[in-house]
């Protein structure tokens, strides 16, 4: 029993260490369609440099094996757990946190990990509740599907909440999302992916919204009527004229992805999470006996 | 929309006067790397930088390094942050150092605009992000300060093809981003019409 754990354990850890470097140098598939769309639309000389940088900069990472972008961000992590898994998900943490470590130090990569009050850094990317680890759990399953999202601060510095009334109504979410999008300007990395959480509660409702941006580019709400705000917003978003890196132009975004949950009769909270042009995330799978399998695109 | 190739640190400041807001600009010569802690240290708590900023191109960074030998680093991976963070340190840079290019991503709110001005400054946008690509331009580190700070610390680096870049905000009262802003706000409103 003890020999399956500690080899789960490893597995964990490998795959969060391989995980973490990866997102950072090789970006989604879908992502990489969604920016060479938004070049083949944009019209603005200074969008047009923009965007042609960027698509040069993702084909030098991929030469180099460099980091797409310097910020390594803060570690997230998505975990879905299967209740047959044979690792508890303290454990799971554990491995997440040292895995992380291990790639700061083997690659090396910048900590960026400080104390939130004196800013001293805290060491390689971990900290007192970092790694942040969110969790789902799954009946009748015993496997582990971990999402590595390394989230930059120029993009998550640009994270807002609203507590709308019920008055204000969808109209009143709709241009909530467009003034933060509009505030936040050339300070995210536009174009990218805007998440966005409605109902809940005020903390679940950010949660919501973060989840939003871990999702690929091009996939919708399974419920219509929030699929069909997500494509109004996108076609409002793009509207603005802010444009890439907030320079102006035509794309000031490349998707709009919304996550919502059931709230209280008097509450409409709305938040909204950016996702720099760089979305950085890598999945992988672990198998009970300790397989892993890696998938860039999920 | 003109094309310019600029050398930092300028002597001439004709070399600042002749870039216009929405220009292009791929700089050579010398760069220092700055961010939030350094430009605390300097001004808030009143410590001399050890290195000459007269001319300056200031680069918004906190790079990737590996350690090669006592105060050595080799490059690893270097891009840029964002600048808004850093925008009350315009006017002392200028003022106090003769600083005359301040480089980030993102842009620097309206603030900067007079003292741009007034100073001779410019703020040069890069492509946020875009580090694999930065990386390769910069040739060397060549020197490094206050390396208790790190990554914040004070870094010199030798650049070839810096850029390219795009004059964000000049030295004649122009801002792309005020010009943004200002075109999105009518935008809106049309918008909100529509919405209500």
């Amino acid at each position: 029993m003890s020999v399956v754990a500690t080899d789960l354990a490893g597995a964990v850890e490998d795959a969060a260490a391989h995980l973490y470097v990866w997102a950072l140098k090789d970006i989604p598939q879908d992502l990489r369609d969604a920016l060479a769309a938004a070049a083949g639309t944009e019209t603005s000389v200074t969008g047009q440099r923009v965007l042609q940088t960027i698509l040069r900069n993702v084909n030098v990472a991929e030469e180099e094996k460099n980091l797409v972008c310097q910020d390594t961000g803060i570690a997230v992590y998505y975990c879905r757990v299967g209740e047959g898994f044979p690792l508890h998900p303290a454990r799971i943490y554990e491995s997440l946190r040292i895995g992380t470590e291990r790639a700061t130090v083997e690659h090396p990569l910048r900590s960026n990990t400080v104390h939130t009050l004196t800013r001293e850094n805290t060491g390689p990317n971990v900290g007192y509740r970092v790694p942040i680890v969110h969790w789902d759990f799954v009946p009748d399953w015993d496997g582990l599907d971990v999402k590595c999202v390394p989230k930059g601060s120029g993009s998550e510095n640009m994270s807002f909440l609203k507590m709308c009334v019920p008055a204000d109504g969808v109209t009143g979410i709709k241009k909530f999302v467009l003034e933060s999008i509009v505030g936040a300007g050339g300070k995210p990395c536009p174009p990218g992916i805007v998440g966005v959480g409605i109902g809940g509660s005020a903390d679940y409702a950010m949660h919501l919204a973060k989840e939003a941006i871990a999702r690929p580019v091009g996939t919708h709400n399974p419920d219509p009527l929030v699929a069909e705000l997500e494509g109004e917003l996108y076609d409002l978003l793009n509207e603005t004229g802010i444009g890439p890196m907030g320079l102006g132009g035509d794309v000031t975004v490349l998707s709009v992805h919304i996550e919502h949950a059931d709230t209280h009769m008097t509450l409409n909270p709305v938040a909204v999470n950016y996702q720099c042009w760089a979305a950085r995330r890598a999945s992988a799978h672990v198998a009970a006996d300790g397989t892993i399998e890696f998938e860039r695109d999920a | 929309m003109a094309t310019h190739e600029v050398t930092f640190p300028v002597t001439d400041p004709a070399e600042i006067m002749k870039l216009r807001a929405g220009d292009e600009v791929i700089v050579q010569g010398h760069i220092i790397g700055i961010r939030d802690r350094t430009q605390i240290r300097i001004f808030d708590q009143g410590v001399e930088p050890p290195m000459d900023l007269t001319g300056a191109f200031l680069l918004h960074t906190a790079p990737n390094v590996r350690k090669i030998g006592p105060g050595r680093y080799e490059k690893m991976c270097i891009g840029t942050t964002t600048s808004a963070r850093m925008v009350r340190f315009t006017e002392p840079l200028g003022e106090q150092y003769s600083v005359r290019a301040i480089c980030g991503k993102g842009g620097f709110p309206d603030e900067a605009i007079e003292p741009m001005q007034r100073l001779g400054m410019v703020y040069f946008a890069i492509v946020g992000g875009a580090a694999a690509l930065e990386t390769t331009q910069i040739e060397e580190i060549e020197e490094v300060a206050w390396e208790e700070l790190m990554p914040e610390c004070l870094w010199k680096f030798r650049v070839k093809d810096f850029g390219p870049l795009t004059v964000g905000i000049d030295a004649h009262g122009n801002s792309l981003y005020r010009d943004v802003q200002d075109r999105a706000r009518q935008k809106l409103e049309d918008i909100y019409a529509r919405l209500s």
